[in-house]
């Protein structure tokens, strides 16, 4: 069992599940909600956001790729001579992709 | 005719006499057919015994001749000089490595490494002698032959920046020496070696710059070899998780 | 026998933090690893502005207009660069992870890599057609 207390293949694992979500959704969504929808391409229609469906995909769409990104800042600073703060990085990264999780689910939900 | 000239400029480092390593200056005759190391024998034989260096095969097969020419890991047996010519050629030790004299460095940090992964066929009970060889078909040959072209030359070690940065980062060749072994269908050692490889030091240190792969002489594909680490040791934390015997199947 | 020198006797060499600028190669590394920043960045913008869906429509609307600033839509010009090249590294990368054998047949690189892609561009469209028609 010795694998267990081995949090990095679980952090590894979200990173690479996020990694391959945002790699194929993330693009269009930047089209769709970050261009579009303020550029007025094409007529806004939030309310798909409210499908039960939907509303499960958003969750996938933004709760995995924030573990992705979080593992990936937490490796690259310190490469670039900030490895002094690798401890609180850590903290910040893997735990903000944790509460980002949560409001996510609750945004989701209360949507 | 005046002669057509190439000039060297060369890391020296004289331990107990200098502080650094310094650039030392040698314009030599320059040949087309000649590489690297043909000139720095040429320095050595003709201009300056004292200069330090490791070669053996000129052939690319011993992987003893590795250093930095203008700032790349190269192998010296097969850098020509006119793939520089008429600029100034620069060769430096390999990068990441403390250096002991000149152009040759320590390298018992990458031999510790190298063993450590315990890269030798690991039976769980070795059959008799007399039940015959291990037999392998080319299919399973096939999935590991690439990872055993090593030569152990480190240019992957002084690509990588991760090793730069960690020195107790197990590395390139010797993870994908790892890879080779534990890819092999005679091979029962794998959980063996996952307490070494699935270490911080082990693959999840690497962040899959790729450099390793770049340089790599001999086509060994390092940093395919920890990233499929990477994806076993997560499958087998997953499985330890959902099996009850920590699935050490 | 491991040949041991005396590690008093050594330069060791010290790798500066600027190590990423010496060389193209690792320079593309480094963006490729701050694709996420600019990711994570639009993942909030985006949590956000579902929140404010969530509270009501007006408030959606009044969200969006925010976003026609010049600097967010400058944002989101840089951020999609950085997602795609992040979808294309990631592409590329799949392809030297995966290994599919048949025998003693491994499909190459290109192939994996240009499968991805394209149901990369497949998926887009899709997301794009159910957003407008749903
Ligand atoms: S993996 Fe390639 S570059 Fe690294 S030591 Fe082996 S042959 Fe040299
Ligand atoms: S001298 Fe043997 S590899 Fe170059």
């Amino acid at each position: 069992m010795r694998n267990i207390k081995n949090f990095e293949a679980l952090w590894w694992g979200l990173f690479s599940a996020g990694g391959v979500v945002a790699a194929f959704l993330v693009p269009i969504h930047i089209i769709l909600s970050g261009l579009g929808a303020p550029l007025g391409w094409l007529e806004d229609s939030p309310q798909v956001y409210q499908l039960w469906p939907v509303r499960l995909y958003l969750f996938v769409l933004i709760a995995l790729p924030l573990f992705h990104c979080a593992h990936r800042i937490y490796h690259t600073l310190p490469e670039i001579g900030l490895k002094v703060i690798s401890k609180p990085l850590a903290v910040l990264c893997y735990g903000g992709s944790l509460v980002g999780t949560l409001v996510t689910v609750w945004v989701v939900a209360s949507l | 005719m005046s002669e057509e000239t190439i000039t060297l400029n060369v890391t020296r480092f004289r331990p107990g006499q200098d502080s650094e390593p310094v650039l030392q200056s040698y314009t030599i005759p320059y040949r087309k057919d000649w590489v690297v190391l043909d000139a720095l024998n040429h320095i050595k034989d003709w201009v300056d015994q004292t200069l330090s260096y490791r070669w053996s095969c000129r052939m690319g097969v011993c992987g003893s001749c590795g250093m930095m020419v203008n700032g790349e890991p190269k192998l010296t047996c097969s850098a020509f000089l006119r793939e520089y010519y008429p600029n100034p050629v620069t060769v430096e030790p390999l990068v990441n490595f403390p250096v002991m004299r000149d152009l040759v460095v320590d390298m018992s940090d990458f031999m510790d490494k190298l063993k450590s992964v315990k890269p030798w066929l690991i039976r769980e009970e070795e059959k008799p002698v007399s039940e015959g060889e291990y037999l392998q078909s080319p299919a399973q040959l096939g999935v590991y032959k690439q990872f055993s072209l090593c030569i152990n030359c480190m240019l992957c070690y002084a690509a990588c920046p991760v090793y730069g940065l960690e020195p107790d980062f197990i590395g390139p060749a010797a993870l994908a020496l790892a890879h080779r072994y534990n890819e092999d269908s005679r091979d029962q050692g794998k959980e063996q070696r996952r307490e070494v490889i699935a270490s911080n030091e082990g693959t999840w240190d690497c962040t899959f710059v790729g450099e390793c792969s770049v340089v790599c002489p001999k086509h060994v594909d390092p940093a395919a070899a920890i990233q499929r680490l990477k994806v076993d040791n997560t499958k087998s934390w997953i499985k330890s998780l959902l099996l009850p015997k920590g699935g050490r199947a | 026998m491991i040949n041991r020198p005396d590690k008093a006797k050594l330069y060791y060499p010290h790798m500066p933090a600027t190590w990423w600028l010496r060389k193209r190669s690792y320079f593309m590394f480094m963006l490729r690893e701050f694709t996420s920043v600019f990711i994570a960045i639009y993942l909030v913008v985006f949590l956000i502005s579902l929140y404010r869906l969530g509270q009501s429509e007006a408030a959606y609307a009044a969200f969006v207009d925010g976003l026609r600033s010049p600097g967010w839509l400058a944002f989101h010009w840089v951020a999609l660069l950085f997602a795609i090249y992040h979808s294309v590294t990631w592409f590329l990368s799949s392809a030297v992870v995966l290994s599919l054998r048949l025998g003693t047949w491994e499909a190459p690189r290109w192939l994996v890599a240009g499968a991805h892609i394209g149901g990369w561009l497949v998926v887009s469209v899709a997301i794009l057609i159910l957003y407008t028609v749903l």
